[in-house]
Order: structure tokens, then sequence, then C-alpha cells
């Protein structure tokens, strides 16, 4: 099992939500976050005060997945986020150790 | 035989019996004088009833002479309507118009605090910190309606210390003060509507001073500081300038020291809580982290709205200063509005040019502006001096918010200084210069020479008066307050934020 980390721009979630949904991956956990990378922050002017805004909004988005489609849920992520401006974000790709559904204590592939 | 309280009555000679009843009646009329007497600090009263009973059968009431003829009748509602002297009829009762709209304003300019001021500052302070914004208004609400009841009203608007800078005592408590108006300042309203109005005023300008300290004074030390400075600055301030024998009323003063004039309070509102907001600051000292960390609105959304009230607001405090519904106020209504929409248009032009974007911040701030710098002036310019006051009040006032205040470095947190009391002065100023008797009569009384050739240099004058009274009496008040209370929270307590630590409270809980 692998769990897959996405930082993508936060109007694509419904668009990389669907691309999920279509190879099969159903569940995720979904977090607004803050972080740059390459992409420029923002000034603020207050009257006489003035701040660069270096942290820009973005999402995560966090999904548990068979390390058989790990390629597969790659490339949907990728395709559906990408705008090709920087800051379009980045993916990890984690090994999972144990994965239990709560309701049913299922474990392993089970649970996922 | 007859016996009342054990004196036989029939036996009784003559003469005793008189001798009893004069002395059981003075007897009485005596304790009754001292009871009432003693009540009266406390009494609400439509007639004195100390004076009736020690009186006791005085002359036969004198309210019995000749009932007023028809003509002076009407005469007194033509007054009504021209807010003039009614003469012989219609005396000792309000006006339903005139006092409709005072009753109106007055809760108008309540209003521009709560919550106009309250939102207006409180959308411009960091998140933790909003709660102390609207404490700290409404504490002094509270605290400024319990001085202005027991002295405050008397101290501005009394007249028996015969003082041009305090009033006198004869209203301490609202004693005397009812529903029939106060001819030295209305022959049409109501003196406890007047005495309201008044409050109002009295109550907004301690709370504009917050601004410039805010996020980094304890809440006891700033009412702590509002105790005195009403006492220090305010009444004195606003006797001279408005009460009918201050130094400074030079339009109904014939004797006034300074000729100055102010219609809704440029120097009494505007430049006592500025100058004073920006010695504070001083002697307060920065924000921990000014200069270095973010400290930018935590919404704009509430601070809009909090400028769109205080606009609403201010035609009770600028209009309202008419203390009548007539020609002036109309003036006065008009001359605000144009302004302060000027200013917010200019301001947010400004932007547009030297920025590249005309923000919200910029349009509140420009009509803040504009309003100030039009309260000394509304009922004494016309409208084209309102349009040259928008103007002014856009240009001014940004230059110090943005220019100046960051050559000097000082944390006038929300520009109290830079819009108060540069505003305030700039329009007491400008009021010297661009005033005209064709839009208020009243110039004439007293002021004709004075109205065209020398006023503004009276109104220099005032400035000076004003500004060394409230820069003194700040300095002077801040160390006293620092050596009982103190004036800033420990450096743990105004990181975490004010409201948890000194309100208990969160102003958004997620």
């Amino acid at each position: 099992m692998k769990l897959i980390i996405a930082i993508i721009k936060p109007f694509k979630l419904e668009e990389v939500k669907t691309a999920l949904s279509e190879i099969g991956v159903e569940g995720m956990t979904v977090t607004e976050v803050k972080g740059f990378g390459r992409q420029k922050g923002h000034t603020e002017i207050y009257r006489g005060s003035e701040y660069t805004v270096d942290f820009l909004p973005k999402v995560k988005i966090e999904v548990v997945v068979p390390t058989e489609i790990t390629a597969k849920v790659i490339d949907a992520i990728t395709k559906s986020a990408k705008t090709g401006k920087i800051g379009d974000g980045k993916i990890f790709v984690l090994s999972v150790e144990e994965a239990v559904r709560i309701r049913t204590e299922e474990r392993g592939a089970a649970a996922i | 035989m007859n016996f009342v309280h054990g004196i036989d009555f029939a036996n009784c000679p003559l003469h005793i019996m008189n001798h009893l009843f004069l002395k059981s009646s003075r007897a009485l009329a005596l304790g009754l004088a001292l009871c009432v007497s003693s009540l009266g600090l406390f009494a609400q009263t439509e007639a004195p009833p100390a004076s009736a009973a020690a009186a006791a059968p005085a002359a036969a009431p004198a309210a019995a002479a000749a009932a007023p003829t028809t003509d002076q009748r009407i005469a007194a509602l033509e007054a009504y309507v021209n807010n003039g002297d009614p003469g012989k009829s219609l005396t000792g009762v309000a006006g339903p118009g005139h006092n409709a709209w005072m009753m109106t304003s007055a809760a108008l300019v309540l209003f521009m605090t709560l919550p106009g001021l309250a939102l207006f500052y409180g959308g411009l302070v960091r998140r933790k910190n909003v709660l102390s914004v609207l404490a700290q208004c409404l504490g002094i609400a509270g605290l400024v309606t319990i001085l202005w009841w027991a002295f405050g009203y008397s101290l501005v608007f009394g007249k028996n210390f015969n003082s041009g800078l305090f009033g006198g005592s004869e209203y301490f408590f609202l004693k005397g003060v009812d529903s029939a108006p106060n001819t030295d300042y209305a022959y049409w309203v109501s003196q406890n509507v007047f005495s309201m109005y008044q409050m109002m005023f009295a109550i907004i300008t301690p709370a504009l001073i917050v601004g410039a300290i805010a996020e980094r004074m304890k809440f006891t030390a700033i009412m702590a500081f509002v105790t005195i400075w009403m006492f220090v600055v305010y009444f004195p301030l606003a006797h001279m300038v408005w009460g009918v024998n201050g130094l400074m009323n030079g339009v109904w003063n014939a004797n006034a020291t300074i000729k100055a004039i102010d219609f809704a309070g440029g120097t009494v509102v505007h430049m006592s809580s500025g100058w004073s907001a920006l010695i504070l600051c001083l002697l307060v000292g920065p924000r921990l982290g000014f200069g270095k960390e973010k400290m930018a609105p935590h919404s704009m959304v509430l601070c809009m709205v909090g400028t769109g009230m205080l606009w609403v607001g201010w035609y009770g405090f600028n209009a309202g200063s008419a203390v009548a519904a007539d020609g002036i106020a109309a003036n006065a209504f008009t001359t605000t509005t144009i302004a302060t929409a000027v200013a917010a248009f200019v301001w947010g032009l400004i932007e547009l040019i030297f920025r590249k974007h005309a923000s919200i911040l910029g349009f509140c701030s420009g009509a803040v502006a504009g309003l100030v710098v039009i309260t000394p002036a509304c009922g004494f310019v016309n409208t084209n001096g309102a349009v040259i006051i928008g103007i002014l009040a856009a240009v001014v006032p940004y230059i110090f918010v943005t220019k100046v205040k960051a050559m000097f470095g000082y944390d006038d947190a929300l520009d109290t200084f830079g819009v108060h009391a540069v505003g305030g002065t700039l329009g007491a100023l400008v009021t010297g210069i661009l005033a005209v008797t064709s839009v208020n009569g009243n110039l004439n009384t007293n002021l004709k020479d004075v109205v065209g050739h020398t006023l503004w240099l009276e109104q220099l004058k005032a400035i000076g008066l004003t500004l060394v009274l409230a820069v003194v009496a700040t300095v002077i008040i801040a160390y006293i307050v620092k050596a009982v209370v103190g004036l800033r929270p420990t450096a743990e307590v105004e990181r975490q934020g004010l409201d948890i630590n000194e309100h208990g409270e969160e102003g958004y809980v997620d």
C-alpha cells in the first residue's frame, strides 16, 4: 500500500477528485494548507504599512492506494492538477505499514 | 370639647392657639424644606418644591399673568418654525420637529460609537484583539454616561461658576434638567434631549483615542485614563467652545477671549482625541513586533461596515449640531455628504495613481477623513467649500498616515493621530477661511467683523490652546495612570492577545 500526498492549487480540487474517482479511488483526506516553492508571494499595503505575504494557500490531498495502481494515480493527479504555470504543486509517495477499517476491523488491502 | 393632638383647643386662649399653630406650621414648613432640599441632589423636578415649601404662603401664583394674545401665539408658532425665541407663548415646551430631530441625532451619534467605531477599529486589529476594541468602546460608553450625568453636563453647559473654562454646578446629577428647553442653547429642544445628545459626543471622543494605543494597553488603564481625561480635557474644552460663556465660543459669547468657531467639534472632539492619542501612543510605546511582524487588519469587511455606520451616524453629529431641524442643519447635512464622498473618492484615486490599487482601507480612510475635516465647518461653509474640504481631507491625512508616520516610526496603530488630529486641525483652520455669513446668519451676531477677515487667526489661537491642553494633560495623566495601574499588559498577555487574557473571551470560536 502507498500513501500518496499531493499538494495542489485550491481551485483544482474538484478536477482532481473527479479524475481519481474515474480510476476507482473513491476516498481521500483533504486539508487546507499554506506553502511556497518557486511561486512568489504578493505584497499587501494597508495605509502606511507594507507586508510581503510569502505563503500561498494550497490544498493537500492524501490517498492510500494499492501499490499496483500507484502510477495510474500519479498520472491522474498530474493531468488534472496541471496548469503549466509555476505553483502547480508536488506529489510524494510513501510506503504504508498497516491499514485498518475501523467499522469492520478489516486489515491490509481489504481496509483500503 | 375637641381634642386635637392632645391639645384642648376649645379651652385654649386664642393667642396661645395662634402661637401653637404658627409654631407647628413653621416647624412643618422647615422640616419639609430640609427634607426636600436634601433630596434636591437627586430630584428630577418639574418645579422646584424646596422654594415652594420654604416660601410658604407666598404671593398668589405669578403665572396668573395675562394670557398671551392671539398675535403672540401666532408669533410663537412662527418662532417654532424659524427656530427663534417664542416670546410670551409656548415657553418651557419643546417643539416636536426640532425635538424629534435631536432625539434621532442623539441615537445616530451613539450609533457612531456602538457599533460604528467599534467595527471600524475592530476590523483593523488582529483577530486575537478584536474584542478588546469592542470592550473599550462599551466600557467608555458606560463610564462616560455616568460621569456626564453626575458632573459632565453641568461642567460643560452650566454657567454658575461664571468662568470661561468651567460651566457650573447647577446641573450636577442632571438636577432640573427636564423636557423644558434650556434657552441658553435652544428654544425648541428639550434640555434632557440636548444633554443626551451632547453626551454622545462626550462618549465618542475618548473612544477615538483607543485607536492609537490599540492592542497594547490594559483595559483598566484605559478606563482610568479616560476618567481623568474627561475632567481635565474634554469638559473644560467643550465648555470653552460650546458653553454659553465659554472663552472660545465666538458665535454666541460676545465676551469670548478667542472668537473662534467650531460647528460640530473639530477642536473639541477630533483635535483633543487625536493629539492626546499621539502623546499616549508615544508614551505607551509600540506593539511588540511592530515593524517586523505582520499586523494586517483581520477583517476589512468589518472595517468597511463600521465606516458606513460612521458616515450615516455622522449626520446626527454634524447636522444635529444645529440643535434644530432648520436651514443650518440642512446645510450641514449637505456639506457633510459632499465633503465625505469627495474625500473617499480622492483618497482612492491617489492610491490608484501612486500604488496601482485603490484599496478598501483607502476608501474608508478617505471617507472618515472627509467626515473629520468637514466637522467644524459643516454649518458655516457652502457646498463649494465642502468640495475643497473633501479634496484637502484626502490629501493631507494621506500624507500623514503614509509618509510622516513611516518617517518618524511611531506606532499609531489605527491612525487616530493621522486622521483625527491632522483632520481636526486642518478643519479648524480651513473653517476660518471658508466660513461665510450667507450660510449661517448667526455669524453676524458677534463675528460680523471677524468672518472673512481675522477669523483664521482666531482659529489658530483656538487650535493652539486645544493642542497645548490635550498634549500637556495627556502627559500628566498618562504618568499618573502608569504609576497607579500601569499602562501595558505583560509581554505574554500582549503576545497571546488581549481578548482571552483581559476579557476571558474569544472573538471567533472555530
